[in-house]
């Protein structure tokens, strides 16, 4: 099959136009120019193509040709991308020089990787059927798959030693008696996608380590959230923290047009810390796929997908995988400055009108998933948004909305204070929570869905009193609402609060959330029934005690749960005490 | 190859900073060219689109005097590149790379593209290195460090510039003799008084050999400007990564340079987005403030402190977010705070710095400076909660913990936003914990009972 070429007749930054005779298809891959620029065809009209180049366009000139690939834009997925950083379109950015060049190609080094092979001569294996096992020193185990599109009889399979991730060590009779090689690594095209055997429904938790979450909008496992937030409120360290703590076996993690320090951040502090789940360093179970905000904005589009088609290839082994993709908007604009290089009628905010389809797509990628080869797999989705002017009712983040189950809004008062993580009990909501009942039965405590309502009552009932207490003062308030007050402040420091660089706390366990969680609902008896025997409110509020209550996510780590028992048995005492000198005060 | 090829008579259409010319020769996108008038006038100009018929150049200069006719176009067949070497320091140029200063050329070490390359992200090091900047608000409660960006939010008529000043001259590592820092300045639009205040102020303090002057003026092009900071990035750059120097620069006033982005994209007739600005301001931006930071394998660093001005003050105006969505922090500057007279006008609850978790602290600055700043923070921002529910209900209404909290907020800000001349961190710390002993050791819950008993002990301050 000759290739199809084309020759430019139009440029305007990362878009252009060429003309041809021959056959191009949409979303084909093609090579621009005398450097061969990778580009994507994004549109044909009769003889004319319209592509977008995901490289810097510098020097390319009318007249030079843009050659097809034949096949649609993809990437190769295989052994060889645990524990590395890649650009937008999966080209590794390690072991590169100082800066990123254009024309770069997509190889990875030449690096072997230990295969053992779980199939023999005869076996007959379905699309996506796992065929071996790979072992890296220095990543978590993977299974090698066939790619979706292929099936049939073994004929032959490597022994078990070290291969290039491209070497064929498999060799299938398909129908037709077609003979197909198959390596540990395939391509896949992004924009499709991965098919799987059924989706189910979510269960259980993707479990963060992370009270706000966990306890009050937790997040299936296999579900979608979505956290937006202005700047500085915290969106990148809680993406960060999700992907350092979360009870996911991959972790999936894009910079999508945000900044280089940040992903220098990740790849310098991954490696020193370990999994809290297995023990082993964190890095050996993430990718990182990096287009910072200078790189060129066609592939930032791009590398959305790119980090999905990788997450759900993760999750085609059957693992849990969770994708953190900060930031969604900068995703959305870069669809938004293609579209207008293109002149296309512009929607809302100058978006595309198909920016909202485009989203929804994204998110539909995350599922809970029996795969082709029948194991349990998972794909969580977690995007940042990023609101103009921290205005959430813009096209991006009221779209998102739609489409995510979990919503985690950062409010920019709650960040200023330095009241981190900065997600706003109020504005909030998470729509699993049903599913995740069990989860907290389990771990002992049954009574979960009813305390976490106590909790958000209180919260609500302390942003009313707040708006009166404006008026009033807050003095001239009743004992009533006075311990509602304070109630609710506790709720905020002693539990919502939690500092994403504090050894003890950054990662709280279920038991200890439970045992925080039971300290503070007994605190809320108790003072009920104190407020009920005329304890004095402002006594109660000065209690030396408080201090000990709002530092206990600092102070008591998920070792020594016993000492939330001392804690409460501290607490019951004082209230005997406060009680005591109430009854006194009285006579 | 650099052919000299010209295109006479080629000139279609003249509109705004836009020219059409009868694509008459092989020449690439992004490429420079040199328009020549009849009176021999040579103004810069970039190819911005292609077509097989026609060229469209942009140019980087006013494009008043130009005609149709007797117009040469000269193309370089590169984009614009600027020759850089190490006599650039103690020298000023215009806002195109163009000595002013009197004095000769600069022997050119290399010539760089003036738009720099996206530095590979695996390549980046970690920011980490305290800088003292002598500023409380700066060095205890939102650190500069090393390869950061962080931009100063300010309005007009606001003491920015002096701040500026201030941190040019005093900014010190605090393991002194790591070689000082070479400064790159660059005007973008604003006042030549401006632009000679900070000349004769580093002039002043001696350290105008180790700076490079960009002056890009109000009277200058407005289409100049979206050059000036890359020609001012593609010095330090140079100076950092090449000659392994600190580098830090000043650039003033961003909201300059945004609006005539604005202006040049109107003129392509390109469908603005919010105010006007063009869609793709945050990535424009991002190529500017991007260029700040170190890379592993060579000593040097870029440090940014750009500074702009909030059209009416207002944050959430596209210029500032989308600034704050790019850079790591800001220093926001207050007008209330400026006209009570409290210097440096520091409104301390907007400000931040993102990279100083990862440079203060236990073997970087001091083990309780975080947990110090935090608390600091927190009772600020009860503090500043208070007064606005005093407004309504008057000091009386309050209780008398929040009254404490009243007077710490106003003690903050008279002691320690404002400062009279440079304070050391540790003098900053100090004022810091006297500042905390005003309120009951139970409120302060961001601090640890060690950090309590050492800090907050010693005997109580009233
Ligand atoms: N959970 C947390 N614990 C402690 N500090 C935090 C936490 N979250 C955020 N911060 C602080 O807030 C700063 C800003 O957070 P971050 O960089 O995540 O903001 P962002 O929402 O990603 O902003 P942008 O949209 O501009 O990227 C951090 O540098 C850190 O100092
Ligand atoms: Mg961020």
């Amino acid at each position: 099959m000759s290739v199809a070429e084309a020759k430019i007749s139009w440029i305007n930054g990362p878009v252009l136009r060429a003309s041809t005779s021959d056959t191009f298809r949409i979303n084909e891959a093609a090579l621009v120019g005398r450097q061969q620029l990778l580009g994507e065809v994004i549109r044909i009209d009769t003889r004319e193509l319209v592509i977008q180049v995901y490289e810097d366009t510098t020097g390319l000139r009318p007249g030079d040709p843009v050659l097809g690939t034949g096949s649609a834009l993809s990437v190769k997925l295989g052994p060889g991308l645990l524990g590395n950083i890649f650009d937008g379109l999966l080209r590794p950015l390690s072991g590169e020089g100082q800066y990123v060049e254009p024309g770069a190609k997509q190889t990875r080094a030449a690096q072997t990787y230990a295969f053992h092979p779980t199939v023999k001569p005869g076996d007959r294996l379905t699309q996506g059927a796992v065929f071996g096992a790979v072992n890296r020193p220095d990543a978590r185990a993977q299974r090698c798959l066939l790619p979706p599109d292929c099936a049939g009889e073994v004929i032959s399979v490597a022994q078990p030693g070290d291969y290039a991730e491209d070497y064929p060590v498999c060799v299938l009779r398909g129908r037709g008696d077609q003979v197909r090689e198959v390596a540990m690594s395939h391509r896949w095209p992004v924009r499709t996608p991965r098919p799987v055997a059924q989706r189910i429904p979510v269960e259980g938790p993707l479990f963060t380590g992370q009270r706000v979450l966990d306890t009050m909008f937790p997040l299936g496992c296999g579900g979608r959230a979505a956290m937006p937030g202005g700047f500085g409120t915290g969106k990148t360290i809680l993406q960060e923290t999700l992907a350092k703590w979360c009870d996911a076996e991959v972790i999936v993690y894009v910079g999508c047009g945000e900044r280089g320090n940040e992903m220098a951040g990740v790849l310098h502090e991954f490696p020193q810390l370990d999994d809290p789940h297995t023990g082993r360093p964190l890095m050996e179970r993430t990718v990182i796929i990096a287009n910072t905000s200078n790189m060129p904005v066609a592939a930032r589009e791009a590398s959305i997908y790119t980090a999905v088609t990788v997450g759900e290839y993760f999750r085609d082994q059957g693992m849990r995988v969770a994708l953190m993709a900060d930031s969604t908007s900068r995703w959305a604009e870069a669809l938004r400055e293609v579209s207008g290089r293109l002149g296309e009628l512009p929607g809302e905010a100058g978006y595309p009108a198909y920016l909202s389809s485009r989203q929804a797509d994204f998110y539909e990628r995350a599922a809970h998933v029996r795969t082709l080869d029948g194991h349990l797999g998972s794909l969580s989705i977690i995007g940042a948004v990023s609101p103009p002017s921290a205005d959430f009712s813009e096209p991006v983040t009221t779209h998102t909305k739609r489409y995510v189950r979990c919503f985690w809004a950062l409010d920019p008062a709650r960040a200023q204070a330095r009241f981190y993580p900065a997600v706003h009990p109020l504005q909030s909501y998470s729509q699993d929570l049903e599913v995740l009942r069990e989860f907290w039965t389990q771990h002992g405590n049954p009574q979960w869905t009813e305390q976490r309502r106590r909790f958000l009552g209180l919260l609500e009932e302390q942003a009313r009193l707040e708006r009166m207490a404006r008026i009033v003062g807050k003095d001239a308030l009743p004992p009533r609402q006075q311990q509602v007050l304070l109630c609710a402040e506790l709720i905020n420091e002693a539990f919502l609060r939690q500092s994403a660089f504090s050894t003890i706390d950054r990662f709280c366990s279920p038991e200890r959330q439970i045992a925080m969680m039971q300290t503070l609902v007994r605190f809320i008896d108790l003072s009920e029934a104190a407020l009920a025997q005329q304890v004095d409110m402002a006594e109660l509020a000065t209690l030396p005690l408080l201090r000990r209550l709002r530092r206990m996510g600092e102070d008591i780590g998920d070792e020594q749960l016993d000492q939330f028992d001392a804690l409460r048995r501290d607490m019951e005492a004082a209230f005997i005490q406060l009680a005591k000198r109430g009854v006194a005060d009285a006579g | 190859m650099r052919a000299d090829v010209y295109a006479v008579d080629a000139a279609l259409r003249l509109e705004g900073p836009l020219l059409f010319l009868r694509r008459t020769i092989r020449c690439g996108l992004n490429e420079a060219v040199e328009i020549e008038d009849d009176a021999g006038r040579i103004r810069l100009g970039r190819i911005a689109a292609l077509d097989h018929d026609t060229v469209t150049v942009e140019v980087l200069e006013s494009t008043s005097g130009l005609a149709l006719s007797d117009t040469r176009v000269r193309f370089l067949g590169e984009p614009l590149k600027f020759a850089v070497g190490p006599d650039m320091l103690g020298r000023v140029f215009d806002g195109v790379g163009r000595v002013i200063d009197g004095g000769p050329p600069v022997s050119a070490a290399r010539t760089l593209r003036i738009d720099g390359q996206a530095i590979n992200p695996a390549a980046r090091d970690v920011p980490r290195e305290f800088i003292e900047t002598g500023v409380s608000t700066i060095d205890l409660m939102n650190s500069l460090v090393r390869g950061q960006k962080l931009p100063i939010f300010s309005g007009s008529g606001l003491p920015h510039d002096q701040l500026a000043i201030q941190i040019a001259q005093q900014a010190r590592l605090l393991d002194a003799d790591q070689g000082e820092f070479a400064i790159v300045f660059v005007a973008i639009g604003v006042s030549y008084d401006t632009a000679e205040r900070f000349r004769t102020a580093m002039e002043g303090s001696g350290a105008l050999e180790h700076t490079v002057l960009f002056l890009n003026l109000a009277s200058d092009s407005s289409t100049q400007r979206l050059l000036s900071p890359r020609y001012a990035l593609t010095a330090a750059e140079y100076l950092a990564f090449v000659e392994g120097k600190h580098v830090l620069v000043l650039m003033t006033d961003m909201t300059n340079y945004c609006e005539a982005l604005r202006e040049v994209s109107a003129s392509h007739g390109e469908v603005p987005s919010r105010k006007g600005f063009p869609g793709y301001l945050y990535s424009d931006l991002a190529t500017l403030y991007e260029r700040a930071g170190r890379i592993k394998t060579v000593p040097g660093s870029v440090t940014q402190l750009p500074i702009l001005t909030m059209p009416s003050d207002d944050i959430t105006h596209p210029i500032p977010d989308l600034t704050g969505y790019i850079t790591e922090g800001q220093i926001v500057l207050d007008r209330e705070l400026d006209r009570a007279d409290i210097y440096p006008p520091v409104k301390v609850l907007p400000s931040l710095s993102r990279l100083m978790k990862d440079s203060t602290g236990e073997g970087y600055t001091h083990a309780d400076h975080p947990a110090l700043a935090n608390q600091l923070y927190a009772a600020y921002a009860r503090a500043v909660h208070m007064r606005v529910l005093a407004s309504v209900v008057g000091r009386e209404g309050l209780s008398e913990i929040d009254r404490l909290f009243l007077d710490f907020g106003a003690r903050f800000e008279q002691e320690l936003v404002h400062q009279p001349g440079a304070r050391t961190l540790d003098e900053s710390m100090e004022v810091g914990w006297r500042l905390l002993r005003m309120l009951p050791r139970a409120e302060l819950y961001r601090l640890s009972d060690r950090q309590i008993a050492q800090h907050l002990a010693a005997a109580v301050d009233s």
